[in-house]
């Protein structure tokens, strides 16, 4: 069961600037309370948008200018704290199609490889640009090639990192594991009566 | 089978482990090392837990070039399995291994006696618990229900029930799966598609980790609990330091420890950022588990133990980096800002703005500000409108008890709003047994019911505006207890029970002569 191929996506960008980002602030845990993830898109950042407009300020996710947005650059360690795939289906349902980061939780990480979201890394410096390309030039598309890994905008392109093993999975649809590990379902028996514990060690 | 021989083949090609080096071993590289899983034991030099483990649950390499793992025990909860067994029916997906999940309710949980009458008031949360009930009647999965006397927080009822046993590989859809790590488990929070996967399949896939072992020397000063030692690793090496990493936690703090404070440090390891965390298990771990429900007994028992002291780390294991900190140079801390690595000692002032790396300032200044706490102020003496004690964090027999020791007498400070929340049913028995109950309740405290209560506030139990809360769960994220602008401060159970009877965040080493 092959999903889509993902190979280059393109759209306007959004800066969402600060380390730590957390899964809690992408999607308080109120609107866990839900058996499908159908509407989480409209919960994105829910309480940093208030938080931002009780002071006047203006969140990126409640902002005109990047309601188009598909392109996400954040900084350090975007994605911290839980598990909850609610998170990157929030994200995704408000638009998002890929992220450029400093780095990443690793939960949340593979969380968006099982849906398709490229996760790019760059470093501080070049993050810090691409946020402040798009703060100047809300309208401006950019696309993200995955097989060669860049952004390329009014700037330019500019050369991003991604893993190979989430690179590969995008370019031949199989960034879904579940069909890759049902093929070795008789393996995983195999494996399993091999483990004492399985059979309560009799 | 002999240890790591589980994964020879990739996709039917046997691969070559003899061309792996100690050189190889050592790659700092995330990337999975395609004759890692084979090569180990071939070698001679000594291994750690984490890849005797992984290499004995290593099902296939997978085109992606991550591996193909076994998951010896799935826990779910209901906040993170409804999708997942959607979309196992979507696919017309089996379970091949039923009897390998186990599911409670602990998220959504109303915590009085009340609240947890069918149907619950929150319809939200009443379709979330028939979700649950429904599922696992459906594909045959053990279900711990509040009906049955047998629910609590998943990371609570796994242990107290023996589920969790030494060089198990655990999954549940919830980041602090890391507690299990405490028995010499590989145990990992994963997302909801990843809970369908190991439904359908009992597998998941993974990339290698490194591992760093955290050695923690000497002793503990008095009135420093585990969770100090889980926030000093934490302030320590960062809320990412461990990312791409397991931690063993050894030394001779955690040796002496007791399995429930172990789980009390690995339960935090994904604060720091660490997928999973781990300690070695050893006689205490033996002893805890003997004579739990679902641990093997009489000769099972003796070769599951022989079993068990394999999959410890050699003497002479390699890791890819090592640090220690001093047992006596850790303090009871307190978190002051919006992550778990903002904390400080008790005694110290909150740290200036420049104090942090350029990078971190942005965050450390948006605490702050969110916090309503200015550079250079004592953490002590802040006052606290509620004190909340209990989480898969601290809330354990033990933690209950430590906690009592401070109440004992004493009166919950005016004003202040504190709850004990036991970590599962069994523990609510336990401690009414010993009358912890009743030394709560005289002194002010609500004792409530078991569940997750208002660690994260998918329940009645929240903060309201901008209270503060001295809490014994394991984030002081932004809005995490339920208000958008409630303040979280984390601390060890001895510590919360003094902000209750004090007001106030005070030292507990002022009160252990009590």
């Amino acid at each position: 069961m092959a999903g889509e191929i993902v190979s280059t996506l393109t759209g306007p960008g959004i800066p969402l600037r600060g380390n730590d980002i957390d899964t809690d602030r992408i999607i308080p845990a109120r609107f866990l309370k839900c058996v499908t993830f159908d509407g989480i898109g409209e919960h994105a950042f829910k309480d940093d948008i208030k938080g931002l407009a009780a002071k006047g300020e203006t969140h990126p996710f409640a902002d005109d200018r990047f309601a188009r947005a598909a392109i996400l650059v954040a900084n350090q360690n975007f994605g911290c704290g839980s598990s909850r795939e609610h998170a990157p289906q929030s994200l995704q349902r408000w638009g998002i199609r890929a992220i450029i980061a400093e780095s990443y939780s690793e939960i949340f990480y593979g969380n968006c490889v099982s849906l398709a979201i490229p996760c790019f890394t760059a470093d501080h410096e070049t993050c810090a640009k691409l946020q402040d390309v798009i703060e100047s030039n809300p309208e401006a598309e950019f696309t993200v090639d995955i097989a060669q890994s860049t952004v390329t905008g009014p700037f330019g392109s500019i050369t991003l990192q991604i893993q190979s093993g989430a690179q590969g999975q995008l370019l031949d649809g199989s960034w879904n594991a579940r069909a890759s590990l049902l093929e070795n379902l008789d393996a995983a028996k195999a494996v399993a009566s091999n483990l004492p514990y399985v059979s309560s060690y009799t | 089978m002999p240890i790591g021989a589980g994964c020879v083949k990739t996709k039917g090609k046997e691969r070559n482990g003899g061309v792996a080096s100690k050189e190889l071993w050592k790659l700092p590289n995330l990337e999975p090392l395609p004759f890692l899983c084979y090569a180990a034991p071939l070698i001679r030099m000594g291994q750690n837990l984490y890849h005797k483990v992984f290499d004995r649950h290593c099902v296939a390499q997978l085109p992606s070039g991550q591996y193909q793992l076994f998951i010896g025990l799935h826990l779910i909860h209901e906040v993170t399995s409804p999708q997942a067994f959607a979309m196992v029916r979507e696919q017309n997906l089996n379970v091949p291994f039923p009897e390998l999940t186990f599911a409670t309710v602990d998220h959504i949980i109303p915590t009085t006696g009340a609240g947890r009458q069918r149907p619950l008031q929150d319809p939200l949360a009443e379709e979330m618990l028939q979700h649950i009930e429904q599922n696992t009647a459906d594909f045959g999965i053990n279900f711990f229900s509040p009906e049955k006397g047998e629910q609590g927080v998943v990371h609570v009822v796994g242990p107290e029930r023996g589920l969790t046993q030494p060089g198990m590989t655990i999954a549940c859809g919830d980041s602090h799966t890391s507690t299990h790590g405490a028995f010499g488990t590989l145990a990992f929070g994963i997302g909801t598609s990843q809970v369908a996967d190991v439904l359908a399949t009992q597998t998941l896939a993974m990339a290698k980790l490194k591992v760093r072992r955290i050695n923690f020397t000497g002793t503990l000063k008095p009135g420093v609990y585990a969770k100090d030692v889980a926030l000093a690793y934490i302030n320590r090496l960062g809320v990412n330091g461990g990312v791409g990493y397991a931690y063993e936690f050894a030394g001779e703090v955690i040796d002496r420890m007791t399995m429930e404070e172990r789980m009390t440090v690995c339960n935090m390891a994904i604060e720091g950022g660490a997928r999973c965390g781990y300690v070695n298990p050893d006689q205490t771990t033996f002893d805890y588990l003997k004579g739990r429900d679902y641990c093997p007994e009489d000769e099972s028992w003796e070769r599951a133990v022989a079993d068990w002291e394999s999959l410890a780390s050699d003497s002479d294991a390699v890791y890819d980096d090592t640090i220690e900190i001093k047992g006596e140079e850790i303090e009871p801390f307190v978190t002051w800002g919006i992550t778990p690595a903002q904390s400080v000692g008790v005694v110290q002032d909150l740290p200036a703005v420049d104090s942090f790396d350029e990078a971190d300032q942005l965050v450390v200044k948006e605490a702050y500000e969110y916090m309503s706490f200015e550079e250079g102020q004592p953490i002590a003496g802040t006052p606290v409108d509620v004190v909340f004690i209990g989480s898969c964090t601290n809330g354990r027999l033990s933690d209950l008890r430590e906690a009592a020791k401070f109440v004992k007498g004493k009166k919950v400070a005016s004003g202040v709003r504190a709850l004990v929340v036991p970590g599962s049913q069994e523990v609510d028995r336990q401690a009414i047994e010993e009358g912890l109950d009743q030394v709560f309740s005289e002194a002010g405290f609500q004792w409530r019911e078991a569940g997750c209560s208002m660690c994260l506030a998918m329940n009645p139990d929240q903060l309201s505006g901008n209270e503060i809360s001295a809490s014994t769960s394991n984030r002081n994220f932004k809005g995490r207890q339920g208000s958008p602008t409630g303040r979280t401060l984390l601390m060890s159970p001895a510590m919360a029970a003094i902000a209750a009877v004090e007001g106030k965040v005070t030292d507990v080493r002022e009160h252990l002569e009590n």
